[in-house]
């Protein structure tokens, strides 16, 4: 629908966006390869090429979860991570060396883990979201807090075992929790691929149902979506995906906030099949990006997931105050 | 658990109708006296009353009992009824039951000052780190309610909403400058309650807690008016501005002291005092004696859950508290809402 703004500006259609952010995307990509390289380009570039492909996965794999959740939930300002989805797989991770030990679970494969901690997950994160969304589910502030707090118990409840289990298996589990954009791990990027590439296959043909989800839970009813079968296709999904991005760089709270709700103001179509896209890539550009400008230019390096949550945090607080359906 | 007070003037329980508050409350301190006292002779150590009578004051038990378990077991009693007390306040100030210095950002402005205090003079004595914690805590503070007066119809949820981003956005600061002088893992003895450390010499500071809770008790009417509004309040003749200060001042040094003695204990501030005004009502100044119980009935139990779980290591009572007192947040938020079919 062309407003009045859209006809008196020349406007930019959402393909054209997207064609803008896609070139954005590869330049932050080329400068992150490229700036700063100093010695045999046959170790810089499987070194940053490994680096650029799991920010990328990651990316994805953050916005796709977030704008599908905010589809389903119909708003814009609730997220897997606010709703406590992250601290969720990080406790299933946890659980997991507290009964098995650290050595047998390091000797396990790490595919192996990975893929049956995202079957726990699946389950687990359908249970909370049915058991909230029933109990809560037309107050908006109750929602977010609850997700909040039950943040906050998933990640206590993971100290307290952490506690609990032997300083060496502790040790073991560390290295997987801690979130930094720069050391992700790498052991997982294959799996993690695979596992993004389905899911990609599966929201594709899931993609007219989708746009139908977001005229409400009724007339999606009405247009012969069933309502309830898609919502838990896409739970499962959201589920996989977060712990995908968690497994591979640990718990951040705004990032998908802030990318989906920029993808929102950039496309102003409901279509998922140009939303998606240009949150994917908003979310490239800004992980990629954001390393090349602060770690080249500034000299700083992990302070990318920081600065994130400050501005995701300012962010949010705006949103809350201006009433959060918008 | 702790304190059976009776729900209205004809229920309650059997055994304690017939007596008034005072004799509930006595039983109440009873209780928090023997959680102190089996607080005391838990540890690795060989501490017990027969070891303590077949030794000399010079031995190693005495030694033991004093330096360490004595200060620990006050500092556990101060810190947990002055949080409760302070999370009270808080309530009364912003009119809102689920505000708490820990949901309104004061805790993490706190973390705040003292990492700058850190950085710029390093190896300064508790006293300064401790003022440095208030100025900030104040600031944030203010900052909150500046934000609460923004908005304008007011969701109960939404202000406590607020004030965790708010605190989120502070410590992603503090994390900033942390990360740049190497302090993060400083940083991590300040944000979780920990009450392994305290030491005699070490703990002191707490009373001034113990004072301004003794303060906010004969003040407390005037903060139960000046949380009926402005307007009401200048009209029953108090100066709004004046009382609103000492209330945010209180609230802000008390949660700097307990934040550099031992740690901040999340919700703890919330949790007390929705538990009292369940059972006893909104009286702030008959609920108080009641907080002050139960904030460190609280703190001792789960101290020493912390100490038993995994003798003869130790679990902080951040960790012990942030599961308890999450749960109980959930409960809080989401009784008397029935399932929305």
């Amino acid at each position: 629908m062309a407003d009045i703004r859209a006809q008196s500006i020349p406007a930019i259609s959402p393909r054209q966006v997207l064609i803008i952010l896609a070139a954005l995307a590869v330049v932050s990509i080329i400068a992150f390869m490229v700036i700063g390289a100093k010695g045999s380009w046959s170790f810089i570039l499987p070194f940053r090429g490994t680096k650029v492909w799991s920010m990328a996965m990651i990316g994805t794999a953050i916005a796709i979860a977030t704008v599908l959740f905010q589809t389903i939930t119909a708003n814009r300002i609730l997220t897997p991570s606010i709703m406590g989805f992250d601290a969720l797989f990080a406790l299933v991770r946890t659980v997991q060396v507290f009964f098995l030990g650290g050595l047998s679970y390091a000797m396990l494969p790490d595919q192996l883990q990975f893929t049956y901690e995202t079957a726990v997950m699946v389950g687990l994160s359908t249970l909370l979201f049915r058991w909230l969304f029933g109990r809560a589910a037309r107050d908006l502030y109750l929602l977010v807090l609850v997700g909040i707090v039950f943040g906050v118990l998933f990640r206590s409840l993971g100290g307290l075992m952490q506690r609990l289990i032997n300083p060496n298996d502790f040790a073991v589990l560390q290295d997987s929790l801690f979130a930094s954009f720069n050391t992700t791990d790498q052991t997982l990027l294959g799996i993690s691929t695979l596992a993004i590439a389905g899911v990609c296959i599966w929201v594709w043909r899931l993609l007219p149902a989708l746009d139908v989800l977001n005229l409400g839970r009724d007339t999606a009813i009405n247009l012969g979506i069933n309502y309830n079968r898609t919502v838990a296709q896409v739970l499962v999904i959201v589920a996989i995906l977060v712990s995908v991005s968690t497994a591979l760089v640990g718990p951040v709270t705004f990032f998908g906030l802030l990318v989906a709700n920029l993808s929102y103001l950039v496309i102003r179509s409901h279509k998922h099949i140009l939303i998606l896209p240009a949150s994917v890539l908003i979310s490239i550009i800004t992980l990629v990006g954001g390393q090349v400008v602060l770690e080249r230019v500034f000299g700083y390096d992990t302070a990318l997931a920081i600065i994130i949550e400050f501005v995701g945090g300012v962010v949010f607080i705006a949103m809350l105050l201006r009433g959060g359906r918008t | 658990m702790l304190i059976s007070p009776s729900p209205g003037p004809g229920g309650g329980f059997l055994l304690f109708r017939h007596f008034g508050p005072m004799p509930k409350l006595i039983l109440g301190a009873l209780a928090i006296l023997v959680l102190a006292l089996i607080s005391l002779f838990i540890g690795v150590s060989d501490v017990t009353p027969m070891s303590l009578f077949s030794s000399s004051p010079d031995d190693r038990p005495m030694q033991v009992l004093l330096i360490s378990r004595v200060p620990r077991t006050l500092a556990l009693i101060l810190s947990g009824s002055a949080l409760a007390v302070v999370g009270l306040l808080m309530q009364m100030l912003a009119r809102n039951r689920f505000v708490e210095p820990g949901t309104a950002g004061t805790v993490e402005s706190a973390v705040f000052g003292i990492l700058v205090i850190t950085i710029f003079w390093p190896g300064s004595p508790l006293i300064a780190k401790m003022l440095a914690a208030t100025v900030t805590a104040l600031m944030g503070t203010a900052l909150f309610m500046q934000i609460l007066r923004r908005i304008p119809l007011r969701s109960t949820l939404m202000v406590p909403l607020v004030g965790i981003m708010l605190g989120g956005v502070i410590s992603s600061i503090t994390a900033f400058f942390a990360y740049r002088y190497d302090l993060l893992q400083t940083l991590g003895t300040w944000t979780l309650g920990d009450f392994s450390g305290v030491l005699r010499g070490r703990y002191e500071l707490l009373w001034v807690s113990a004072g301004l809770v003794g303060l906010a008790w004969l003040a407390a009417d005037r903060f139960t008016v000046a949380g009926l509004g402005q307007d009401f309040t200048t009209n029953l003749g108090l100066n709004y501005r004046r009382v609103l200060t000492l209330g945010l001042t209180i609230v802000s040094m008390v949660t700097a002291v307990v934040v550099v003695s031992v740690g901040s204990i999340p919700f703890l501030g919330l949790i007390v005092p929705n538990l009292v005004s369940m059972a006893v009502g909104d009286n702030a100044r008959r609920a108080i004696p009641w907080i002050v119980l139960m904030g460190a009935g609280f703190v001792l139990v789960c101290d020493i859950v912390g100490r038993v779980i995994r003798f003869p290591y130790e679990i902080p009572i951040g960790t012990v508290f942030g599961v308890i007192g999450s749960m109980l947040f959930l409960y809080l938020l989401l009784r008397r809402r029935p399932a929305n079919g």
